[in-house]
């Protein structure tokens, strides 16, 4: 039957041996031979579009890659599916905007950060998501061949 | 009771039921938003009510946990708490911190990442006030008459759970590099340290309520914080599978998620073994319900339904959708939820010397909240699954989506409804136990 002595060395050995491996592992992900995060083409507009974004917490409502608050759409590919203008203009109204029903906050953006934001976007949409992209944006170009 | 100091507790449980009032306020105001109600949006549109959501849950359950640590370490240690004073400054700054928080996301003061919203500034006064939550904890354990395994996995547990808040702060340009860190604060505190405090408060439960040998209960305390360690690690990368990184993470998330049901299988088998195996004869069986409550209910939400949403090839099609809300919501309630409710209904006869554990409304309590949790849980589940089928196989616009499931959220505001009056009940009861006194050192238990 286990002691209690064997009990705290599986413990202590199983915590370090995987929370070795998983540093490892971390190291190994972001090996520039590993990377897909699209890493090399962030930009400093792209940069300030992520700023933007976090400050006022669009992953309140929205999704990004997949995380966020599913309130309102997935943002990743969203540029495939609405366009740059489109997303322009809702980024920039100062009117209180409610497709379907749902209201947004009206940001009203300078033209600069609308630009940021969608430049963001768009490094976004370049990122090797092992397939998710492919069941969000199939759905995107579909709309657009409708 | 066994040491005045302990009594301190009592504050850390009273700002919880606080918190946790304000939590289900801001919860109401999302349902509502869902079914078209949202008359409040010009002053708390749902980004600022999610926001308010999750992290008044953290802040009230770190409380419930640094309660329970301010009850339990005393007693492990056999010696009074190094400094109550301290514990009272420390009281208030988190209480303070919490606030300011709070108040601040409804005026866009927010660094917009999921969990982990609170503005920079305010993330070092959180430092600053877990360093001086653990401060008191381990010198009052390093300089108490003994050193339990109870007392070293809740204290092992509270002092990971601050190292691994920094990660969280470190600042990437790189949306990809933020959430994979993100997820090193959030995922190894809910499926990695956060458990330790899980199973210490547990085991000093299962201990006080059940009469089993101290020895027995924390052999097997190791082996599931050591089953939740060995799988929880590397099952991180279930959040890694289609955020951007590594195919690598698929197999390794994929396997090590598959093991994380064990270490709550093992949790929930320990917790009734016990029971079994004891005398069953302390009178508090409110304490116990919620306690075995927590232990079984961890393993259905946290274990089962995380195990069904973490499969890489279903979570291609689940990941970002309200699948994940139904999973969080069980899980939260059953682990963390629950277990913090257990200490205080085993604590607060102690500490106040009223022994209210035979109130029928009590035991109503227990199984409103629990059934009404339930509820939403199934409510999320079927707007969730309902939303993959429509929105990613049959490529329905998201809004159309949301207006075909929105009745599912009638169901969930229904159920929240009753997860309330429950929740209602034990702080009408938390409230009739009055306030903590030294007189209660004379009452055993």
């Amino acid at each position: 039957m286990l002691s209690k002595k064997q009990a705290r060395a599986f413990f202590l050995g199983g915590t370090v041996v995987t929370f070795l491996i998983f540093i490892g592992l971390t190291v190994y992900s972001f090996t520039k031979e590993q990377d897909q995060s699209n890493y090399g083409n962030i930009t400093e507009q792209v940069v300030r579009g992520k700023k933007l974004w976090e400050s006022n917490n669009c992953m309140g409502c929205h999704t990004i890659l997949g995380e966020g608050a599913y309130y309102a759409p997935e943002l990743t590919k969203v540029i495939d599916r609405r366009g740059k203008g489109y997303i322009k203009a809702v980024l920039m109204t100062p009117q209180p905007w409610q497709p379907n029903g749902r209201k947004m906050v009206a940001y009203g953006f300078s033209e600069q950060e609308a630009e940021d934001i969608i430049s963001f976007f768009d490094w976004i949409d370049d990122i090797d998501l092992n397939g998710f992209d492919r069941v969000v944006s199939p759905l995107a170009k579909d709309k657009i061949n409708n | 009771m066994k040491y005045k100091s302990q009594k301190v507790a009592y504050w850390f449980f009273a700002l919880s039921m606080l918190l946790l009032v304000l939590q289900i306020t801001y919860g109401f105001i999302m349902g509502f938003a869902r079914v078209g109600l949202d008359g409040l949006h010009e002053f708390v549109p749902f980004n600022t009510a999610r926001a308010v959501h999750t992290n008044l849950l953290v802040v009230w359950l770190l409380s419930g946990f640094m309660g329970a640590a301010y009850y339990i370490i005393p007693e492990e240690a056999q010696r009074e708490l190094v400094s109550v004073k301290l514990a009272y400054v420390q009281l208030i700054s988190l209480a303070v911190v919490g606030v300011v928080a709070v108040v601040g996301y409804h005026f866009n003061y927010w660094e917009g990442r999921k969990f982990l919203e609170i503005p920079r500034p305010l993330d070092y006064l959180v430092v600053v006030n877990v360093l001086l939550f653990l401060g008191l904890i381990l010198v009052t354990l390093f300089k108490g008459k003994r050193k339990t395994t109870t007392a070293l996995v809740l204290s092992m547990g509270l002092l990971f759970a601050a190292l691994l808040y920094l990660p969280g702060m470190i600042p990437f340009d790189s949306q990809v590099m933020d959430s994979f860190f993100r997820w090193w604060v959030v995922h190894l505190w809910v499926e990695g340290v956060w458990e330790l405090i899980m199973g210490g408060i547990l085991s000093f439960l299962l201990i006080k309520l059940t009469g089993v040998d101290r020895e027995v209960i924390e052999k097997w305390l190791y082996v599931i914080v050591g089953l939740t360690f060995l799988s929880g690690v590397l099952g991180t990368g279930h959040h890694y599978y289609y955020i951007g990184v590594n195919k690598i993470w698929i197999i390794v998330g994929g396997i090590f998620s598959a093991l994380e049901p064990l270490a709550f299988l093992a949790m929930a088998l320990f917790a009734v073994n016990m029971y079994r195996k004891g005398e069953k004869k302390h009178p508090n069986k409110l304490a116990l319900y919620w306690t075995l409550g927590a232990a079984i209910v961890s393993f259905v939400g946290a274990g089962l339904l995380g195990f069904a949403h973490t499969l890489p090839q279903t979570n291609l099609y689940t990941h970002g959708t309200l699948v994940t809300a139904m999973h969080g919501h069980l899980a939260f309630w059953g682990a963390y939820a629950m277990i913090v409710l257990a200490i205080i209904s085993y604590s607060l006869p102690n500490m106040t010397g009223r022994k209210l554990y035979d109130s029928s409304r009590g035991r109503m309590a227990f199984w409103m909240a629990n059934i009404g949790m339930v509820g939403m849980t199934i409510a999320f589940g079927v707007a969730g699954v309902a939303q993959v089928y429509l929105e990613r196989k049959f490529k329905m616009d998201f809004m159309q989506v949301q207006n075909e499931i929105s009745i599912h959220f009638v169901v969930l505001i229904i159920c929240a409804t009753l997860f309330t009056l429950g929740i209602t009940l034990y702080i009408i009861d938390f409230y009739k136990h009055g306030k903590p006194t030294n007189e209660a050192l004379e009452i055993k238990g």
